[in-house]
């Protein structure tokens, strides 16, 4: 493995199927017990750098690195030195200062992480917690251990991922990983929110979602991300819904035994209806709790080790 | 540039010439003298759960555990622990690949552990196994099985059961081969200065 986790595409698919199936074990290793801890990071310490809001990933890394008994210390942007103007730098270099071994960045400008890991400001490990519209690779890697667990091996099998692709880290890693997992992956969304040059992409796309529905093993909705958006990318909330929404009549398209995904914060109504989200094939929360397996593999596969 | 070939590991090699100094039928006769004298210091199978420590030791434990039940016609809980997480070691190397724990469904609480590993050298793995067991549970007992003891201690920790104790010098190796992993059963010894210990 690669020191840094920035992007799916440094995994290959040798490095993926190893944080898989680490996870794996991490669940046997914690689940049912009475003592949830690890002793394997004792001593080593972990900085949550969020630029971001963000409940879910930031509480998963957190207890991920706490469950392998890792130092945690968590730095928000808001109420602290940057939302009094610090850069970038300036936070790393005081990072580095207090001796991180592995810092957990999520920002709001794409390709942060990647500056943070190669500029030289810091010796510690990075792993992308979610970097503006390019990539949340441990979101990948939990959305894949979620369907392997239910679909066994991802060779060949269809994975439909429907929505905001344009504003979509969860959907630009999934592509990257579920590909050199052998995965078939088409996106699905209104032109709008289809990326310019998505055509060079791995995968197939359609502006129609029925269609792609009959042969999913899964489908991953994803949410519509108004916070990002500047314009209108489409005409209302209600259309979106309507024509790219998972409601009973579509979710009754699907194979039998497909199951549904979604990264969450959840917009129940628009993306996605209240009956398909709380169905029994709904894995949303499943999600969440192999969202703290997988990130417990990738912390201790950083840095667990020799560095 | 030289075109990759596939050769085997150090240690297929350095003990391809290596005499074995167990034979199928000493492992199987060894192991049938442990289960009669787990379940003879035992008195019985009650509270027995032979956990077999990855890799090797967990066929071993399963083909114990399977002579315990021979003997005393009674099915013996049967798992494995893997000490990955709990080596003193891990910083010394990259981080490794972790093996399958399958602790059995009646827990360890208040029973009679059976640890099982092939080899006991520095005492390290058994240490780690100890520390990892103290997270799943509390065992009544803790005893400890292996195939080969080959001596050269760095903890105080000791066997309660041996297949064979086989004095080496500490620049020799010790691979211990079993059918299911290795396709068959032996235990052989390399030569000092041979590589891999």
């Amino acid at each position: 493995m690669k020191r840094h986790l920035l992007t799916a595409a440094d995994l290959d698919r040798d490095d993926a199927t190893l944080v898989l199936d680490t996870a794996a074990e991490m669940a046997r290793l914690t689940e049912g017990r009475s003592v949830k801890k690890l002793p394997t990071l004792r001593g080593r310490t972990v900085v949550n750098l969020f630029f971001e809001d963000s409940t879910r990933t930031r509480t998963s890394f957190e207890l991920a690195a706490k469950r392998l008994s890792a130092d945690v210390v968590n730095f928000s942007a808001k109420g602290s030195s940057v939302s009094k103007g610090e850069s970038l730098k300036d936070t790393a270099l005081t990072l580095e200062a207090m001796g991180a071994d592995g810092v957990v960045v999520r920002h709001w400008a794409s390709g942060a992480p990647h500056r943070l890991a190669y500029s030289g400001w810091i010796r510690s490990s990075v792993v992308n917690a979610g970097d503006g519209t390019h990539e949340h690779p441990t979101q990948a890697l939990l959305d894949a251990y979620t369907l392997r667990r239910h679909l066994g091996s991802l060779d060949g099998r269809r994975i439909t991922v429907v929505g905001d692709v344009l504003h979509s880290r969860v959907a630009r890693s999934n592509v990257l990983l579920l590909t050199t997992l052998g995965a078939d992956v088409t996106l699905v969304g209104p032109p709008t929110l289809l990326p310019v040059g998505v055509d060079g992409w791995p995968c197939q796309t359609s502006y129609e979602l029925d269609p792609a529905l009959a042969k999913a093993d899964a489908v991953m909705m994803l949410r519509v991300q108004r916070e990002r958006m500047s314009a209108a990318f489409f005409p209302s909330a209600r259309e979106y819904s309507r024509r790219y929404g998972l409601d009973a009549r579509r979710f009754a398209l699907l194979p039998d035994d497909a199951v549904v995904l979604h990264p969450g914060p959840m917009n129940r109504g628009m993306e996605i209806t209240a009956d398909v989200a709380d169905s029994d094939r709904s894995v949303i929360v499943e999600q969440v709790t192999n969202g703290v397996y997988v990130r417990m593999a990738v912390l201790y596969l950083l840095l667990g080790g020799a560095s | 540039m030289s075109t990759p070939v596939s050769e085997p590991g150090p240690s297929t090699r350095d003990f391809a010439d290596s005499p074995s100094i167990l034979d199928a039928d000493d492992i199987a006769r060894a192991l049938t003298r442990i289960a009669h004298e787990v379940v003879e210091r035992n008195k019985g199978t009650a509270g027995l759960v032979v956990l077999g420590i990855p890799s090797r030791g967990v066929p071993l434990a399963k083909r114990l555990a399977g002579r315990i039940a021979a003997v005393e016609s009674t099915e013996v809980p049967v798992g494995a622990l893997d000490v990955t997480m709990y080596r003193d070691d891990l910083r010394l190397r990259p981080a490794r690949a972790l093996e399958h724990t399958d602790i059995p469904p009646g827990g360890v609480d208040g029973k009679v552990v059976v640890l099982v590993d092939d080899v006991l050298f520095s005492g390290r793995t058994i240490r780690a196994a100890l520390t990892a067991l103290d997270d799943i549970g509390r065992p009544a007992v803790v005893r400890l099985a292996v195939l080969v003891d080959r001596g050269h201690r760095e903890l105080p920790i000791r066997p309660d059961h041996v297949g064979k104790n086989v004095p080496t010098s500490l620049r020799e190796s010790v691979r211990v081969l079993l059918d299911e992993v290795d396709g068959r059963d032996a235990v052989m010894i390399a030569a000092a200065g041979d590589g891999t210990r």
